[in-house]
């Protein structure tokens, strides 16, 4: 089992202030690191140079759209691994689906509580925590093979 | 007709005597007066092959009688001579006269009393001395061409029979032996000639009359035979010799024919009815030589007695095959003949009937033009009636010289058939009739032209009917024309529609936009102020009093019923503009009834309910689409806990009597519903309890939405329910394909 030495970093990207820093207040006070983007060419750039742990992804953005953003994060060696939840006020079901095409890990419809969204982000981790172990043991029994 | 007795061989023996007088006058003596004197002997060898080279009478008496004067002296001499069958001597040749004195001189051999007939019957030699004119003597004397002087009358004879004719030559000298043996050698020359003459003048009119006969006989078609009495076949007419005689040139087989009709022909001859009667008549089975068929002839025969040739048998046969043939043949042609009249008068009359029926005139034409047959139309054309006015008689005429003009057009053309148009007046009114004449040529098989054939049409129906169709044409076309514009209009209309659907799917398009954006902006802000209504209720700006967190309460679940709000609202808009697709898929009821219990767990544990569930494990698989199912009975069972203070509420799943049907059903024991409002409850926005203050929250929208994709589904929602006895309700699913 991996220690934490730091807590986990949370890219939130939403180009509405109000959502945003909300949602930041509140991750903090859970005990997150938080990094904000506004649009989606930042949330390309902070995903890079922040190495966040999961990518909360507003889909309506301006600039770049989160749907854009996503494929090409998942389309960077570096930046692939990050969970992307996409958290959106769009709640009809081919919005949920593109999202998923796009490359998202999870779909989150607003309006989401605050507590809500923890929970999301837990289960986010842990599912890559047990991917993580997974790769690791299987790379363990190569080493010794 | 064949002659079997050859004429030539008498005139051999003819020549056969002269040929023997010579000879006889050559080495014979007994006959000679002149024995010693050689230069006669030579002179009578003369006058005999001067006889043998002469044959006609008057040529050998001249040259005698010349030979006469030569050797004997005799200046002037003549001979008579009787020919057969005549009754006077005539002058057959002379010497020493001139030819017109001796033209008429002929005695009569019925004249007994004139002394040369006299010398001819007694045969004596007679001397008439010469006399005067006066002398009684004259009455014994004959006329002759010598009048008065004297001369010799020697008979010619050849031996006991009457003499053939007199010599007569002038002259006193006494007779001699010389002028003996020249009577003599004339006497049987000329009995010779005579001879000759007679019989082939018998002979030519004999030959003449047969030949006629044989041609006659040859004429005749029926085998005419002459056979002796074996048999045999003595003469035959051309007819019998095809049956009766073959050369040896013919073939064999009809070698053959002839004699076995030879055969049966001697046999039937030699029957014994011919020798008793005479005559004989029967029926005879010949073959014809020809083609070998069997030819029945009735023979009749005749015995002929001739004293010269015997007896003979004369034979006709008659074809009576032939006879019977012909007479069946005439009978059986008068019975066809009876009947191909009587078929004639009945088709004839069959046919008149037909052309008088016709409407259409026909008039049929002789090659000269002439009419020579109408039926009662073509008559009311061109015939005149008894006292028809004179103007009907005019047109009659006038149509006569219109069809004449077309008839004669058709005679002198080469065509078989013309179509023309002839323009006729009825006779009785004068009213136009246009008609079209058809006229065919009728032929003999020669090619030889008997009748033209008329039948005129009347073109007024077919004018009118052209124009009846002009009229159906001008009416169909306005028609047509109407149904163009018609179509066009509807094309048209089409187009239309096609646009207001094209922009109806466009507003639903934007409207289905706008919802979604109306959505996403409701969410927005809704999403912050329940947000920071929890975060102020945590307390994660800090700790705040019990009253204040009261009100964070109603701020947080008021902020919740908007949100349901939205989010019926946007369900049933997006039912309405259809993009809520039927997505089937086949599930089973009870892991369904298990989820919705999980998902409303938490409202469950907070109503405090009894939760019961009954469905069966083994409850059929069903085939639908599962996230409608699964919504209708959220809202049920929500409903159901959110009406119900307390009890229980029941989830029960059946397997309906129907084939493939389950029903859900949700039965709690709540405040109930009375049954007037059983309908209304499924209104949009109808809660029962309208009132600002109302006891229950919710939109109202609930089991409208319920109903609307119970029906997507092919489904149907139910409900029993009494005010203060709960309610049940039902979903029916039927098993979709």
């Amino acid at each position: 089992m991996k220690k934490k030495t730091r807590n986990p970093i949370v890219l939130l990207v939403d180009d509405y202030p109000d959502a945003r820093e909300m949602y930041a207040e509140y991750l903090e006070f859970s005990g997150y690191e938080i990094v904000q983007a506004g649009n989606g060419v930042e949330a390309i750039e902070r995903a890079i140079d922040s190495h966040p742990d999961v990518i909360l992804m507003d889909l309506s953005l301006p600039v770049m759209d989160g749907w854009e953003a996503t494929r090409r994060l998942k389309a960077d060696d570096r930046t692939k691994h990050i969970p992307v939840l996409a958290v959106t006020g769009h709640a009809l079901t081919g919005v949920s689906n593109d999202a998923k095409a796009a490359g998202c890990d999870g779909f989150i419809t607003k309006p989401c509580l605050p507590e809500d969204l923890v929970g999301e982000i837990k289960k986010a981790l842990a599912r890559v925590e047990s991917a993580d172990t997974k790769n690791r043991r299987s790379g363990h029994a190569k080493v010794k093979a | 007709m064949r002659h079997y007795a050859p004429n030539s061989r008498r005139r051999a023996v003819a020549l056969r005597d002269v040929a023997k007088a010579a000879a006889m006058a050559r080495g014979n003596r007994r006959f000679s007066p002149w024995v010693e004197s050689t230069p006669i002997e030579t002179a009578k060898l003369e006058l005999l092959e001067g006889f043998l080279n002469r044959s006609e009478l008057a040529d050998c008496t001249d040259y005698a009688l010349q030979w006469l004067a030569e050797y004997g002296g005799v200046q002037q001499s003549l001979c008579l001579a009787r020919r057969e069958g005549e009754t006077t001597l005539t002058t057959v040749g002379s010497y020493g006269f001139r030819q017109a004195s001796l033209s008429n001189f002929a005695v009569s051999v019925e004249d007994w009393r004139n002394p040369l007939v006299q010398i001819l019957a007694n045969r004596r030699h007679t001397f008439f001395p010469a006399v005067s004119s006066s002398t009684p003597e004259r009455r014994r004397r004959p006329s002759t061409p010598f009048q008065s002087t004297a001369f010799h009358v020697l008979p010619l004879r050849t031996g006991s029979d009457e003499g053939v004719g007199l010599l007569v030559w002038g002259g006193t000298r006494r007779v001699t032996p010389e002028i003996e043996w020249f009577g003599l050698s004339l006497a049987m020359k000329l009995a010779q000639m005579l001879r000759r003459l007679a019989l082939s003048e018998g002979d030519r009119k004999q030959e003449y009359e047969r030949s006629l006969l044989r041609a006659i006989v040859n004429a005749v078609t029926d085998p005419i035979l002459l056979t002796d009495p074996e048999g045999r076949l003595l003469i035959a007419n051309a007819r019998a010799r095809t049956l009766f005689v073959a050369s040896e040139e013919e073939s064999e087989g009809r070698r053959g024919a002839v004699a076995m009709n030879n055969m049966l022909l001697s046999s039937a001859l030699s029957s014994k009815a011919i020798e008793e009667t005479g005559a004989m008549r029967r029926e005879l089975l010949l073959v014809n030589p020809v083609d070998g068929s069997d030819l029945l002839f009735e023979l009749l025969s005749t015995v002929t007695e001739d004293a010269r040739y015997g007896t003979g048998i004369v034979s006709i046969l008659r074809n009576v095959g032939d006879l019977r043939r012909a007479t069946e043949q005439i009978e059986e042609n008068y019975r066809k003949m009876r009947l191909a009249e009587m078929q004639a008068r009945a088709e004839r009359d069959r046919l008149n009937l037909i052309i008088d029926s016709v409407a259409d005139p026909i008039i049929v034409t002789d090659a000269s033009g002439s009419t020579s047959l109408m039926n009662d139309p073509a008559e009311r054309l061109f015939a005149t009636r008894g006292g028809a006015a004179p103007t009907e008689q005019r047109r009659v005429q006038a149509n006569d010289a219109h069809f004449s003009s077309f008839i004669s057009g058709m005679l002198l053309s080469d065509d078989q058939r013309r179509v023309g148009e002839v323009n006729l007046t009825d006779p009785a009114n004068g009213e136009a009739m246009p008609f079209e004449a058809i006229a065919g040529k009728m032929l003999t098989e020669q090619g030889e032209l008997t009748a033209v054939v008329s039948i005129l049409h009347d073109r007024r129906e077919a004018l009118e009917r052209a124009t009846l169709y002009e009229q159906l044409k001008q009416a169909s076309d306005e028609l047509e024309r109407k149904v163009h514009a018609a179509t066009a209009d509807i094309a048209q209309q089409n187009e239309l529609l096609r646009r207001q659907a094209f922009e109806l799917e466009q507003a639903s398009a934007l409207k289905s936009q706008f919802l979604a954006n109306m959505s996403h902006e409701f969410r927005t802000p809704l999403n912050a102020i329940l947000g920071y209504t929890s975060m102020l209720q945590q307390g994660v700006a800090g700790p705040i009093d019990a009253p204040i967190k009261r009100h964070l309460a109603r701020v947080a679940s008021n902020g919740q019923h908007l949100l349901s709000i939205i989010n019926e609202i946007l369900d049933i808009s997006r039912i309405e503009a259809g993009r809520m697709p039927l997505q089937l898929s086949k599930f089973k009821v009870p892991d369904l009834v298990g989820e919705v219990i999980a998902e409303l767990d938490s409202i469950i544990r907070r109503s405090k309910l009894e939760i019961v569930t009954d469905v069966p494990k083994d409850l059929r698989i069903i085939h639908s689409d599962r996230q409608k199912v699964k919504q209708i009975l959220l809202n049920l069972l929500s409903n159901a806990i959110k009406f119900t203070p307390q009890g229980s509420v029941t989830i029960a799943a059946r397997a309906q009597r129907g084939p493939k049907c389950v029903s859900i059903s949700v039965t709690d024991t709540g405040i109930g519903i009375a049954s007037e409002d059983h309908q209304r409850i499924f209104e949009d926005f109808k809660q029962l309890d309208n009132s600002p203050t109302r006891a229950y929250g919710g939109t109202g929208l609930g089991l409208s939405i319920c109903r609307r994709l119970a029906d997507i589904i092919g489904g149907e929602i139910t409900v029993r329910s009494q005010p203060g006895k709960g309610s049940t309700f039902t979903l029916t699913l039927s098993h979709n394909r």
